[in-house]
């Protein structure tokens, strides 16, 4: 089964093809709008579908082309239809649409969050989901952070998610707080080099007071929080009073940096107290970072449970997971929408 | 706790002990917006704003967990009417938030909260009610000033 992925739910546009059984990524197209979105320093929604608009064609038949198939090859087409902002995804659904009845080719809707959990299971020395399942997933991307339990392909329960910033977002704005450049997290490793982590303590985003009535089922000790970080960090720099010596910054970021991973792993070392597990994988943008990579290692080692990391090009958005989200699901798992496909804004993943 | 309705005049000051009575005073203010409120939110990075925002959100009985919009500026919630939660952190110009509508946002027949509000300037329309969120003498306490017009 050849089939074509199309990904625009933020500010990357994506296209590739993927073959199964496998899945085998035959081509993989990435475009970046970071540059367009910088002199906002977010991505702006309007100018990302903009973008999305002008790009997206040419990427099509680029991916064709370098996957060295023809339109007629295709069986199917998988889209992302969300979570994500609503006008880019919009982009990605009707380009989709206007493919499918062109080529006469079913249609499949793809959730974004399946997505990064199925990109553990690209490449050549990916596992296979049946070896790796039941798996524990933690996926921290820009714009999430959530805790997701998979029983197998398509069988998902969020665990918990953040109630208020994503890991990367806490990290860019300690950075700012401390007067580091964006993007905070390598700004902020660089900073905490040789710097004493428990110096200066913060809290490890635990989830209290008034959050605890908008959880939505989910367990306290599994959601993270990291407004208190942040808090915390404001006031350990008053206290400070004037702008921290070179030491003292070093001795901030450390524990700051500290802190915003080591509330990722309790709650991982959370969920696997709660159930067994066959693995558990480290999945989205922030999964690049050098330090948290070493500290899931050494949890990987202390628990003996093997970690799963998706390769770089994998961590951040993509077509290639799409469409072999698609291509991993069993047969009675995939509805084609054809042209009722429509874009979800917001879908938990595990909600239909 | 005594949360006084939205401020007609004047400055309505809080001192309050925790978050749980910084979105007591969010959601007491939520019962008194109108279709078309815009409420400007200053503090600094972890002063609380969008702490508050999600008590407007409940107030409003608008579903599911406030994450911050930092990202994508902007994040739409569905309650009694629209809640559009909007963050300016990334936005340095008001040329530049009009640059992405904000202007249709706060048109939008919903509540617009809008955090790091002052990068917005005169694009605040006159009845713009401002919240000030200032840190009190407690690592867990804030003072809270609500006025309405031009930001105190």
């Amino acid at each position: 089964m050849v089939v074509l992925g199309i990904e625009t739910s933020c500010d990357e546009t994506s296209v590739a093809v993927v073959v199964s059984p496998g899945p085998e990524v035959l081509s993989n197209e990435v475009y970046s709008q970071i540059a367009a979105h910088q002199p906002f320093g977010g991505v702006v929604p309007e100018l990302a579908a903009r973008r999305h608009v002008d790009v997206l064609p040419g990427l099509i038949g680029k991916a064709i082309h370098d996957a060295d198939v023809g339109w007629e090859d295709l069986d199917a087409l998988a889209v992302t239809a969300g979570p994500g902002l609503a006008s880019s995804l919009l982009v990605g659904v009707s380009a989709a649409k206007a493919l499918a009845l062109r080529l006469k080719v079913p249609l499949y809707p793809v959730n974004h969050l399946e997505g990064h959990v199925c990109s553990v299971f690209l490449g050549a020395n990916a596992p296979r989901a049946e070896e790796a399942c039941p798996m524990l997933v933690l996926l921290v991307t820009g714009g999430h952070t959530c805790l997701i339990a998979v029983d197998c392909i398509g069988g998902y329960r969020m665990l918990g998610q953040t109630l208020d910033d994503a890991a990367g977002e806490a990290l860019d704005k300690g950075a700012s707080m401390l007067g580091l450049p964006y993007p905070g997290g390598p700004s902020i490793e660089k900073a905490a080099q040789g710097g004493d982590p428990s110096l200066f303590a913060f809290p490890r985003g635990r989830v209290q007071g008034s959050s605890l009535r908008h959880l939505a089922g989910m367990e306290p000790e599994l959601c993270f929080s990291y407004s208190g970080v942040k808090t915390s960090l404001l006031y350990r720099l008053r206290d400070l009073g004037a702008t921290p010596a070179p030491g003292q910054l070093a001795d901030l970021a450390a524990g700051y940096q500290e802190a915003v991973f080591d509330a990722l792993l309790l709650r991982v070392e959370a969920a696997m107290d709660r159930a067994a597990y066959a693995s558990f994988a480290c999945v989205g943008g922030v999964a690049r970072n050098q330090c948290l990579r070493g500290k899931l290692l050494a949890l990987s080692e202390s628990r003996d449970v093997p970690l799963l990391l998706a390769q770089p090009e994998y961590c951040t958005d993509n077509a290639a997971m799409i469409a072999a989200t698609h291509a991993l699901r069993s047969p009675t798992l995939r509805q084609d929408t054809g042209f009722a496909c429509d874009v979800r804004p917001v879908w938990p993943l595990g909600a239909g | 706790m005594n949360v006084p309705a939205h401020p007609t005049g004047g400055m309505i000051r809080h001192v309050t002990s925790g978050p749980e009575e910084t979105e007591a005073v969010a959601r007491a203010l939520a019962d008194e917006l109108r279709p078309g409120a815009v409420i400007a939110l200053h503090g600094q990075l972890g002063a609380g704003k969008t702490c508050f925002v999600r008590g407007l959100a409940e107030g409003l009985r608008a579903a599911g967990p406030v994450t911050s919009p930092t990202y994508t500026l902007v994040q739409e919630y569905e309650g009694s009417m629209p809640l559009y939660h909007i963050d300016l952190y990334r936005i340095r110009t008001a040329s530049e938030a009009l640059g992405f509508g904000l202007d249709e946002y706060m048109e939008g027949g919903g509540v617009t909260a809008i955090e790091w509000a002052e990068r917005a300037g005169a694009l605040l329309p006159p009845s713009t009610i401002h919240v000030r969120i200032e840190p009190g003498a407690t690592e867990e306490e804030r003072i809270l000033s609500l006025t309405r017009g031009p930001p105190c």
